[in-house]
């Protein structure tokens, strides 16, 4: 994290690639002075900075495809970039290449009110979608925390998920068709206008694949009708893991909630003076459950999870009355990042996913790690698919804390993996989880990915150094930390 | 942990083999994997055998994974289903159902004999496909066996999971090319409360309409089948939504013993459409195309997006149809394989292709030309 890296432009290179992509681009779209590249030396992970050697700003297909063309000739790197709002770092730019940024691809294409799907450019915002087709009657339903500003783009790049996903899935749950671009500028038209395509389930890998296998140009998203309504139930308990407990008793009692949260008491204390939600600040921690639908189905599926809440010990129940007080139940857990950012200089997220019978002893070991670290954390997370964001409160102006956050961090990383869940649910690898990346996968599985990444980028060129480590990497990192032999990578040669 | 709950009660393993025997048999499968890497012999991935007919003329030596088989992992209160590959779809869902869940997508098996880890690599989902997702969106992680032979894993058991490339979605699918599938975990989900079915006298084409219409309200609608003039479809979900669904649509409410059989029919492609002597194409296309103007009997599914084709055309002409409606049309079943089952992909799709199917299997060992003739 401790990577604001002032790396020095390699001049003559950067001279060589301006003037190839000058005979693609017009000069007001392509930046390489220091205080036009400046604005891009990092996405939303601001803890890591670099300075792009050139950024590029193309608004055609093909401009993109000759871009990517000139820089397959000269070998250069392109790190594509959306709206920068990325929380692992995957847009951190390259001091020797190219940053492509699509934002420039904002329009919507077209949208089809019967077959009920929308054609975009990768740089539509998330939340424009569903604006757009609102009189439909129709959303597009991943809704991601950052939906106002991140773009479509990046959330294919990322897979990105939101508050919803439980009920109606990730990105890679709602999207059909992409153009995509590869390295060698050659056109994958991926996906297609019906509900699977022919061969390899390209729509799924490329899905998350975080800029390193092909340039996005366009997507074509489900979407869906919009519910006739939604009620949330705020249940309030006494015990973290009474509240745990009861998100396993919705689930078997054989519910899908829209939306099912979980904050614990540092959260709503955070927050609560910034939304003013009403929330019952002497809980251990509480829960947000929703059910949309039509009225009469919300209604009996209210009931029905108002008494599974009910029975497993919830202090409080308040069911939301009208849509402003629903609303506001979902104003605090909306705001729990900028609330962290309120209450101390800098945070730290992670999005560990772990399967929900070890939230009890996860949040055990997180409250022992707070104290083991000094550094306090807040608990919110996406209860229902057991996707945590604990949030490390910390300062990075006091020496030593951003690096005790981070040895914070990669522990709850490492209890994630050890608990059977994974290191990223949701934010992506990028560079910042990558050495954790390590310890989640063995050397086999590592030189799969790497050659999988060769299927589509031979010379290694889109988005090098983030999201797959090299076995060296690993080896490094494996040297660093060592427990009891267990490390995967025991049997590498150490160099 | 006191007061816990009935729900997290029992881990269901019924079978467990002693788990000696179960690392002899992935010893012995990496053994035969690298033995026919080294002599470039092609191997024929087997589970059940049930679906010999899909897909390319079957070549090499059959690699039984039957005998790997065995529910490892049942939690309802996850959502989550971890089991061998060799394990009889059968098992898995009646496994489900005691503890009231399912697999929503609803697959196929065609035969008895079916086995997870074929279901999965066939990658085919059945009539609730379009309303609740398809086998490869239900897929968490999956342990398989490279062309190296090579035992890896990838993805898990939680529901989001970012961490490297979704290998796990990219083998659903891909009829066992990639690498042999030891163990699968996909996400399950609750059984409907409600299911009704109704009935309505439709053209094809007014059927489109009405399904396209009734898709984008928020209907609980979980099938629909086409035939004959014959519209059938099916709502589950919430009592309360079935019923005010089944007031605002009205048509003829089949009886529930009637209505599990049809739909069984038809996800088996045992109903009397799919008992015909042309070949059965399979069309994936844009759930607004018309009715397909091709000789032959149509059945149309998933909203739209389905149409099932029994006809003597060729191959041509029912290719051009799906690529008019924006998707690709499979010869199902029956019919001429030597012009290829699979719809073409562009060239740069294939040199894609080619370089995954590299990636995983070096030696073009696994299932050669059961996807694609050029590996």
């Amino acid at each position: 994290m401790s990577n604001v890296a002032e790396t020095t432009i390699d001049r003559a290179r950067q001279h060589e690639v301006v003037a190839a992509l000058s005979a693609i681009l017009p000069a007001h779209a392509l930046l390489h002075e220091r205080e036009d590249v400046q604005p891009y030396e990092c996405d939303g992970l601001s803890a890591y900075r670099r300075l792009p050697m050139v950024v590029a700003q193309p608004d055609s297909e093909d401009q993109v495809r000759d871009i990517l063309r000139a820089c397959h000739r000269l070998r250069v790197p392109v790190v594509a970039r959306g709206a920068g709002t990325g929380l692992s770092g995957g847009a951190l730019p390259p001091s020797d290449g190219v940053l492509l940024s699509l934002a420039r691809f904002m329009r919507i294409l077209d949208i089809d009110p019967v077959a009920r799907t929308a054609r975009l450019q990768p740089g539509v915002r998330n939340l424009a979608i569903s604006e757009a087709v609102a009189p439909l009657g129709l959303y597009y339903a991943p809704d991601p925390s950052s939906q106002i500003a991140c773009s479509i783009g990046g959330n294919v790049a990322e897979n990105a998920g939101g508050m919803h996903c439980l009920k109606y899935g990730l990105t890679v749950h709602n999207i059909l068709k992409l153009r995509a671009w590869t390295i060698e500028g050659e056109l994958l038209e991926i996906g297609g206008d019906g509900l699977d395509a022919a061969g390899y389930d390209l729509l799924a890998l490329l899905t998350g694949s975080e800029g390193l296998l092909a340039i996005i140009t366009e997507v074509t998203v489900k979407l869906l009708p919009r519910p006739q309504r939604a009620q949330c139930i705020l249940a309030a308990f006494d015990d973290i893991v009474k509240a745990g407990q009861a998100v396993a008793n919705v689930i078997a009692a054989g519910i899908i909630p829209a939306g099912l949260e979980m904050m614990d008491r540092i959260t709503t204390g955070a927050v609560e003076p910034f939304v003013k939600a009403g929330y019952p600040l002497d809980a251990a921690a509480i829960l947000l459950c929703e059910s949309d639908g039509i009225e009469v189905e919300v209604a009996e599926e209210i009931a029905h999870m108002t008494a599974v809440m009910q029975q497993s010990g919830a202090t409080e129940i308040r069911v939301s009355r009208d849509e402003a007080e629903r609303l506001r139940f979902w104003a605090g857990r909306k705001s729990a990042f900028p609330a962290a950012g309120r209450i101390s200089p800098d945070y730290y997220c992670m999005d560990g996913t772990i399967p929900k019978k070890a939230l009890a002893r996860m949040l055990n070991e997180i409250t022992a790690l707070s104290a083991k670290y000094g550094l306090r954390c807040m608990n919110v997370f996406h209860a229902g698919d057991g996707n945590l964001h604990p949030l490390i409160l910390y300062d990075a102006n006091k020496p030593g804390e951003l690096e005790r956050t981070e040895a914070f961090g990669a522990e709850i990383l490492k209890l994630s993996i050890d608990v059977g869940g994974t290191i990223t649910g949701e934010h992506g690898v990028g560079v910042e989880k990558i050495d954790s990346m390590c310890l989640q996968f063995g050397t086999a599985e590592l030189a799969l990915f790497h050659a999988l990444k060769a299927a589509f980028d031979e010379h290694a060129l889109l988005n090098p150094g983030k999201a797959v480590p090299t076995l060296h990497r690993c080896a490094e990192y494996g040297r660093m930390h060592v427990h009891a032999g267990q490390e995967k990578f025991a049997d590498l040669p150490r160099y | 942990m006191d007061g816990q709950s009935h729900f997290q009660r029992a881990v269901l393993i019924p079978h467990k083999p002693v788990e000696t025997t179960l690392n002899t048999i992935i010893e012995s499968l990496a053994d035969r994997i690298k033995s026919a890497q080294a002599h470039g012999a092609p191997l024929r991935i087997r589970g059940g055998g049930s679906k010999d007919f899909y897909g390319g003329l079957l070549q090499g030596e059959i690699l039984d994974v039957g005998g790997y088989r065995g529910i490892v992992d049942y939690e309802p209160s996850e959502l989550v289903l971890t089991a061998r590959a060799g394990t009889p779809l059968a098992e898995i869902e009646s496994a489900l159902k005691e503890r009231g869940q399912m697999l929503a997508f609803e697959p196929p098996h065609f035969g008895s004999t079916t086995t997870f880890g074929g279901c999965i690599a066939a990658g085919l989902s059945g009539p609730r496909r379009a309303y609740a997702g398809s086998a490869r969106d239900f897929v968490l992680g999956v342990r398989l066996l490279d062309g190296k032979g090579d035992d890896l894993r990838f993805g898990g058991q939680v529901m989001k999971n970012v961490a490297g490339f979704d290998v796990s979605r990219l083998l659903t699918g891909s009829l066992g090319t990639l690498g042999v599938l030891l163990k699968i975990s996909v996400k399950v989900l609750p059984l409907p409360v409600a299911e009704t079915t109704l009935r309505f006298e439709h053209t094809a084409a007014d059927a489109i309409a009405l399904l396209n219409e009734w898709g984008g309200k928020p209907l609980p609608l979980s099938a629909s089948a086409w035939r004959g003039g014959e519209l059938s479809v099916r709502l589950s979900g919430a009592r309360a939504a079935v019923d005010a669904a089944v007031t605002q649509l009205g048509g003829e409410r089949l009886d529930e013993a009637g209505a599990t059989a049809f739909w069984q029919d038809i996800r088996e492609h045992r109903d009397a459409f799919f008992s015909t002597a042309a070949p059965l194409w399979r069309l994936s296309i844009k759930s607004t195309t018309a009715p397909l103007n091709l000789p032959g009997n149509q059945l149309i599914e998933w909203g739209g997006s389905l149409r099932w084709l029994a006809t003597n055309a060729d191959a041509a002409t029912v290719r051009e149809a799906a690529r008019f409606g924006g998707g690709h049309a499979t010869l199902f079943r029956g019919g001429d394989k030597s012009a290829g089952v699979f719809h073409p992909l562009p060239a740069a799709m294939l040199a894609v292709h080619r370089n995954l199917k590299r990636s995983f299997d070096p030696a073009g060992i696994f299932n050669r030309g059961r996807l694609y003739g050029a590996f």
